[in-house]
């Protein structure tokens, strides 16, 4: 069974948080939405979940108890120790015996967080308490797994673990969702949806997303001159130049590039952007 | 070449038993963007305390505009913390008029490109934005931004990082302290620490050192990872492919001898490498 959504829109008030969204949710893959602050990835998170109904749209998901969700503030209680923040979450899921024990055990071992069952989840470092938060979270080894931002401010070190959590709730055949800002992290999907404004501003495999960037992308050393369909922007020292139509005519020292990912992401949002600002002054 | 603005030399920092900084040596110089990286843990905040003269070294010397920090000196320098250093109860405009008659310099009457709202009721990727802002408005000779994108979208994250650069071309000095690697690959030069330490430095290319990465693709990956894992191997999961250090190659051929399979290698990716270089215990 695959969920996701169809067509789902929400409006909150005069703010239209979510237009059109469709996202599939396939067993044994990870799917990313990627955006910002304001996107709507929590809200569309929220729909997958059941938490929020949308006033448009399908939406297909298993019952509650097969679902498992990691909100954005990692819902781990402060006051409570590790160990008991896990029995919790057994508890509220109807799952126990020796075969969660030992699953609860080797996830905190591979988590590289044996030995602090007694910490109280307030004392945990911001990675330690997301890793948690996963853990707790796949415990029952839900038919879907939603996570919001498991990795914002969380270091490499821990994203590691994070990832190898995520991966390892795929091998076992869970539907994942992760929401992210950063695009990296996009790249590991096999699919990724690009929300701007509650917009998806780009969707498909990573891959395709990159291929299907219209125009042309050219990297240069010095500032662009400046055109009005154009869009310019850094990359490191260098400078990027994207222009709608195949054929532009560029200074000296400037060349043609395969975009990458990123390069992609900043396209669409670019467009994105526009079409937004058109239209709010249509 | 340029005289430093700021330098440590042999610097290390004990706390107690606690060696938090071991003998570091690093300098920044005009123009010039260096990427700090590190774990939690890794001594980054300590460095910079020191740097900016909040912290003595127990041993080395410390070097800010050529001479010893001194509260002068601040004057000279922005900082940006992870906690953005905004007044959330001020308005934008007030919170840059407030640092502006601290750090002193023309008073600019320009109509606040912000909403007249307190900082605390804006959303993040606007708090940012003021806060850059803050960090800029006095021209300082040396920025210090401690994960300045943090939790914001692709693109505001490019346009942020584009007034970095643009400090850089005027002749400041930016040093960033970032646990994601899309900001890391924006600077011009970076330090890695670990336990303390510096354990490489230099570009985005010495850095990576023409590593390779194996990449596996099956039809089955849950069950290859399952036997690269009973293997020994940390295999990490991108779309429906394993990634691998290349050092693994002939463990991987032999733990998949019973399945079909293909490697290929590929550049390793910054992040790859850094777990590679920061990783406790290598």
């Amino acid at each position: 069974m695959t969920w996701g959504v169809r067509g789902v829109s929400l409006r909150y008030g005069a703010v239209q948080a979510l237009t059109g969204i469709h996202l599939e949710l396939p067993p044994g893959e990870v799917r990313v939405v990627v955006g910002g602050d304001g996107a709507g990835k929590t809200t569309l998170l929220g729909i997958v979940a059941g938490a929020l109904s949308p006033e448009a749209g399908e939406v297909s998901r298993p019952v509650a108890a097969r679902i498992g969700y990691l909100p954005a503030s990692s819902g781990i209680y402060p006051d409570l120790s590790v160990a008991e923040n896990l029995a919790f979450a057994q508890a509220a899921y109807g799952v126990r015996g020796p075969a969660v024990a030992e699953r609860s055990r080797l996830l905190l071992a591979r988590a590289g967080l044996l030995g602090i069952e007694k910490r109280l989840g307030g004392e945990l470092s911001g990675g330690m308490r997301q890793k948690l938060g996963v853990i707790r979270a796949m415990l029952h080894q839900p038919d879907l797994l939603i996570l919001d931002e498991p990795t914002t401010g969380v270091d490499p070190l821990s994203r590691r673990d994070l990832w190898w959590l995520i991966a390892h709730a795929a091998a076992e055949g869970s539907a994942v969702l992760v929401a992210t800002t950063y695009v990296d992290e996009a790249e590991r999907a096999t699919e990724l949806l690009l929300l701007d404004r509650g917009h998806a501003a780009a969707r498909g495999a990573p891959d395709a997303v990159i291929a299907a960037m219209p125009g042309t992308l050219m990297a240069g050393d010095d500032p662009p001159s400046a055109s009005e369909a154009a869009f310019s922007w850094r990359r490191g020292r260098q400078w990027r130049l994207w222009a709608p139509e195949g054929a532009v005519e560029v200074a000296n020292g400037w060349r043609a590039i395969p975009p990458d990912l990123q390069d992609a992401v900043t396209v669409a949002l670019l467009r994105s952007e526009r079409e937004a600002a058109q239209g709010g002054a249509a | 070449m340029a005289e430093p603005l700021a330098e440590v030399k042999g610097v290390t920092r004990r706390f107690g038993e606690v060696i938090a900084v071991r003998e570091v040596s690093i300098a920044l110089r005009p123009g010039e963007v260096l990427g700090l990286l590190g774990a939690n843990g890794a001594g980054k905040t300590t460095l910079l305390r020191m740097l900016l003269g909040l912290l003595p070294p127990s041993d080395g010397e410390v070097r800010l505009f050529g001479a010893s920090p001194s509260f002068a000196a601040r004057r000279r320098l922005g900082y940006m913390p992870q906690g953005l250093g905004l007044y959330e109860d001020l308005t934008p405009a007030e919170n840059l008029a407030f640092a502006q008659a601290v750090f002193g310099g023309a008073r600019t009457s320009s109509p606040s490109e912000f909403p007249p709202l307190a900082v605390g009721r804006l959303p993040l990727g606007v708090q940012r934005r003021v806060a850059f802002r803050q960090v800029l408005q006095h021209h300082p000779q040396l920025l210090v931004l401690d994960e300045p994108t943090s939790g914001v979208d692709p693109l505001m994250r490019q346009r942020l990082w584009q007034e970095v650069r643009a400090a850089a071309d005027e002749g400041a000095g930016v040093l960033v302290t970032t646990h994601h690697m899309e900001e890391a690959e924006s600077c011009d030069r970076l330090v890695v620490m670990a336990d303390g330490s510096v354990v490489a430095q230099g570009s985005l290319r010495d850095i990576l050192a023409d590593k390779e990465t194996l990449v596996l693709e099956t039809a089955d990956w849950p069950r290859a990872m399952a036997l690269l894992e009973a293997a020994g191997m940390a295999p990490a999961l991108v779309g429906r492919s394993l990634r691998l250090p290349a050092e693994d190659e002939q463990k991987a051929r032999e733990a998949l001898s019973v399945m079909a399979f293909r490697l290929r290698r590929t550049p390793t990716s910054l992040e790859e490498r850094f777990v590679e270089i920061a990783s406790p215990g290598r």
